[in-house]
């Protein structure tokens, strides 16, 4: 058996042209001895992306590897159908070797680089980030204030934080975090060597990522989750987060162009656009990361990282506490809570936004990157000639 | 008491389960492997040879019956019964619908078998994923499973089943269906079915099964012994030449070394013994492994060097690699003088047309025995490349004789209630030789038969117990 190990680890470096392949990491190392093995089978081709792509080739060098890795949306489905799963010796696990590169890539193009290591403490991170950006709007409030609790201000944000000093303070944070965001992902495409985006592949690509098309089981009864009867609540949640998120957003950008272009600052009717997209995002924002939660409370332990869990757990977290902070602000706007509510809500955002290239959110960053690359290399000619029974 | 017990937990047996479900009977499935690693060979499956007059969702254009039936007469060189082979092809062609209702989804030909897109329809996921889908099925549908139940013997009275035997326990039931598979597994028995050879050797001490250890053959010996019509010969089984690194058990499909067209293969003393290039691959496949089995020591070497590379199949063990002949054969253990005398043999002997994998070229040896009649190019080009080969068992032929309605036969006479189905009946069909995808083809229309069949059974039975 002992052999048997060493033989099958051997097959993760099959080295025919360069030997490359000696300089990967322990989990580097698994994702090409998993894909030899699968190379070799290719049962699971119809799922996802991932197994047409490793069809393009016989040997998986890092590169490659950690582009797989972040093809791979950890859907589950070929771990529960794999033949050579655990408690097989091959011990093959596709999600949970690609999850754990997954992460390692994250803090390996994270920007600046000593940062990436953030990654590996995401709930620290997560936890001083929060305490951070609570704090600053507290001690803010506090020094226009000097109390907590007050008479209600009939909703106006700015009585208690200028709109100049937010406008300044989230600019700066979430410029930082597209940057290092930016700087990271290109860092990873430029080592993937993705080849030319065309006009088809990028459609493709922004389709794939819009639609979570690889959640959909290849099937469209969805994905894996707490054992091996797919269901499309992952994909639907992703959805209320991804799109709710979105609505946020464009509540924020919608109220800055009322502010600085029509000359209309908040408060706004509840009828308004910006309070409109804000509450129906921040329900979206709600209902998403809670059922995430709980879908990854409930996951089989088999699938994916479990040492990401508190990363995912804490941006879920995040996410949760924006919604619901946001929330509370709209339905406290008029009671003398509005202050201490405001500071809430705007210190878990700042935290948010500060973590969001240092925790789960990169995930969808680099996903939508690999998944470009794979729009732009199924078009082109598979190079290999492989015949067989 | 259950209507209808059924024995193994593969495709047969689960199609019987749901079918007697289905029609209203209590059903309890036993199945001898744990959870872990239920499903038996169907788990290791990639697809349904399936007849379709015109094309069918993941199958091109037409595979008529007719067709179907003069491949199957062919491969099995006339070992087949024309009227259960033609309800199998008749089957195949609608029973798709019944399985995707119970959660099996299909996909195009995978990359790599692009040669089957007509004529066989693949599972997505591969066979675990059928037998996932189908034990989820029969959960829903209040089907009992157990799990590490491997039963022992049953309790028979005059051709008639009464009740099941597992270690201590006895369960009685109205109707059985025995879908426990071959005896691939049990290496016992394959020795003594394949014998000592004139060298003194016993052949199957070297083989390696593809499949599941759990199919040990137990039902099949106690019915033969309870005096069961039988089908085929114990000798006969589907044997492949697989990497000899691949594990005793289970190394399904990924362990082929699918390299033997594009270069030679090699016995224990560095001989060739065979034409490597006689057909393609797929259709000479099965014919590797009673080769290999009829060499000392029953192994052989597939030698290609680096111009085969990217043209095969990846194999899921990296080959034994060398920058020369001679070196190839120290690492190989092989000797290094009959080595190179016989890869410079054959390369002298080669005569290089056009090469082309894709048709039946003219590359070709002469003056040389055993000849290579196509793709023969010298290996000239380093790094050389070796891949040790050893048998691997796929499946057995033996079976028990049935009709059309899977009864289990004593002679000549059907059993009223007791049925078979699968691998453990195959041979009616599939007397030898093999098309790929119909051990599955026969294994679902006779577990569906089975298990109808059973549920009336256990009716009639209950009828007779009120009477
Ligand atoms: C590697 C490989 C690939 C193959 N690929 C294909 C393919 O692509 N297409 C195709 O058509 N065929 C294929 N075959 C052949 C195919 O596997 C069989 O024809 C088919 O699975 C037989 O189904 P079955 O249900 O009769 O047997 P199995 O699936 O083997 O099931 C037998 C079951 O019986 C159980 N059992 C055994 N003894 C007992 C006992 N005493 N008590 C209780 N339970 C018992 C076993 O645990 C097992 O669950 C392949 C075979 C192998 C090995
Ligand atoms: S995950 Fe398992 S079944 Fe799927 S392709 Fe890989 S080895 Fe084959
Ligand atoms: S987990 Fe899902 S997405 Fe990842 S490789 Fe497996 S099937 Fe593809």
């Amino acid at each position: 058996m002992k052999q048997l190990d060493v033989l099958i680890r051997e097959a993760g470096r099959f080295d025919l042209a360069t030997p490359a392949s000696t300089t990967l990491t322990d989990n580097e190392a698994e994702v090409g001895r998993v894909m030899q093995i699968c190379n070799a089978c290719r049962y699971c081709e119809g799922f996802c992306a991932v197994f047409p792509a490793m069809t393009h080739r016989i040997e998986f060098e890092k590169a490659d590897i950690h582009y797989l890795a972040n093809l791979c949306h950890n859907c589950g489905a070929c771990l529960h159908a794999c033949q050579y799963a655990p408690p097989h010796e091959f011990a093959v696990n596709v999600p949970q070797a690609m999850a754990k590169v997954r992460g390692q890539t994250y803090s390996d193009y994270a920007w600046p680089p000593a940062l990436g290591a953030l990654y590996r403490r995401s709930g620290l991170t997560v936890a001083l980030a929060l305490a951070g950006g609570l704090a600053l709007f507290l001690m803010l409030l506090l020094g226009t204030r000097a109390e907590l609790l007050g008479q209600p201000l009939g909703g106006d944000f700015y009585a208690f934080f200028p709109h100049n000093t937010l406008a300044l303070l989230f600019g700066a944070v979430f410029g930082f975090a597209v940057l290092a965001l930016g700087v990271g992902v290109s860092r990873f495409w430029r080592s993937i060597t993705p080849g030319e985006a065309t006009g088809p592949a990028v459609a493709e690509a922004t389709h794939d990522v819009l639609r979570l098309k690889y959640l959909d089981g290849g099937h469209g009864e969805g994905c894996n989750n707490a054992d091996d009867a797919f269901t499309l609540w992952r994909r639907r949640f992703h959805h209320f987060t991804f799109y709710g998120f979105l609505a946020c957003f464009a509540a924020t950008a919608v109220a800055t162009l009322y502010h600085y272009l029509l000359g209309m600052p908040a408060p706004y009717a509840l009828t308004s656009l910006p309070v409109l997209l804000g509450s129906i995002g921040g329900v979206g924002l709600l209902i998403g990361p809670a059922g995430l939660l709980w879908l990854n409370l409930r996951r089989h332990p088999a699938q994916g990282d479990a040492a990401q869990k508190p990363m995912d757990r804490g941006f879920i977290a995040l996410l949760l506490l924006t919604s619901a902070t946001g929330l509370a602000v709209l339905a406290g706007r008029n009671s003398g809570a509005m202050g201490v509510l405001l500071a809430a809500h705007l210190g878990v955002v700042m935290a948010l936004f500060a973590t969001l290239p240092y925790g789960k959110f990169a995930h969808g960053i680099y996903r939508s990157a690999a998944l470009l690359k794979w729009a732009i290399e199924k078009r082109q000619p598979n190079r290999l000639s492989l015949g067989s029974d | 008491m259950f209507d209808v017990v059924v024995i193994g937990g593969g495709n047969a047996a689960l199609c019987a389960a749901l079918m007697a479900r289905e029609t209203g009977a209590s059903v309890l499935l036993l199945e001898a492997a744990p959870r872990a690693w239920r499903g038996g060979n169907s788990q290791h499956t990639r697809n349904l040879r399936c007849m379709h007059d015109a094309p069918q969702d993941v199958l091109v254009e037409a595979y008529p019956e007719e067709e179907y039936w003069q491949d199957l007469l062919r491969v099995t060189g006339g070992l087949t019964d024309e009227a259960l082979a033609r309800l199998v092809i008749q089957a195949s062609s609608h029973c798709r619908d019944w399985m995707r209702r119970h959660g099996v989804h299909f996909q195009p030909s995978l990359s790599g078998a692009l040669h089957t897109a007509r004529t066989n329809a693949f599972f997505m996921g591969g066979g675990k994923a059928l037998v996932n889908a189908y034990y989820r099925s029969a959960e829903r549908l209040g089907v009992q499973i157990r799990y590490d139940a491997a039963v022992d013997a049953l309790e028979l009275e005059d051709g008639r089943f009464v009740a099941v035997r597992l270690g201590e326990e006895r369960i009685p039931a109205r109707a059985c269906v025995l879908a426990a598979g071959g005896f691939e597994s049990n290496r016992e028995w394959l020795r003594e079915a394949w014998g000592q050879n004139d060298n003194g050797e016993w052949p199957a001490d070297n083989f390696l099964i593809r499949g599941t250890r759990f199919n040990q053959g137990t039902l099949l010996k106690f019915m033969i012994d309870a005096g069961a019509d039988t089908v085929g010969e114990p000798s006969q089984s589907h044997c492949v030449a697989i990497d000899a690194r691949a594990p005793l058990y289970d190394g399904g499909i990924c362990t082929r070394v699918d390299c033997v067209s594009l270069g030679i293969v090699l016995n224990r003393h560095a001989e060739r013994f065979y034409d490597e290039g006689e057909d393609f691959w797929p259709k000479r496949y099965a014919i590797w492994g009673r080769l290999v089995a009829r060499q000392p020591g029953q192994i052989g070497y597939s030698i290609i060097d680096a111009k085969a590379i990217g043209r095969f199949m990846p194999p899921v063990f990296p080959g034994v690699k060398a920058d020369t002949l001679p070196e190839l054969a120290r690492r190989l253990g092989l000797d290094e003088a009959a080595f190179v005398r016989t890869v410079a043999d054959y390369n002298a002997a080669c005569r290089v047309g056009r090469f082309n994998h894709t048709v039946l070229d003219d590359c070709h040896t002469t003056g040389l025995t055993p000849a290579k009649t196509h793709w023969a190019r010298p290996l000239d080009t380093p790094p050389f490349y070796g891949y040790a080969l050893r048998p691997g068992i796929t499946f057995t032929y033996l079976g028990l004789k049935v009709d059309a309605h899977a009864a289990v036969h004593f002679g000549g006479r059907p059993s009223p209630n007791l049925f078979v189905a699968g691998e453990m009946m195959a041979g009616n069909v599939l007397g030898q030789g093999y098309l790929a995808g119909i051990g599955m083809s026969i294994g679902t229309a006779f577990g569906r038969i089975a298990g109808t069949h059973a549920a009336q059974a256990a009716r009639q039975g209950t009828h007779h117990e009120a009477a």
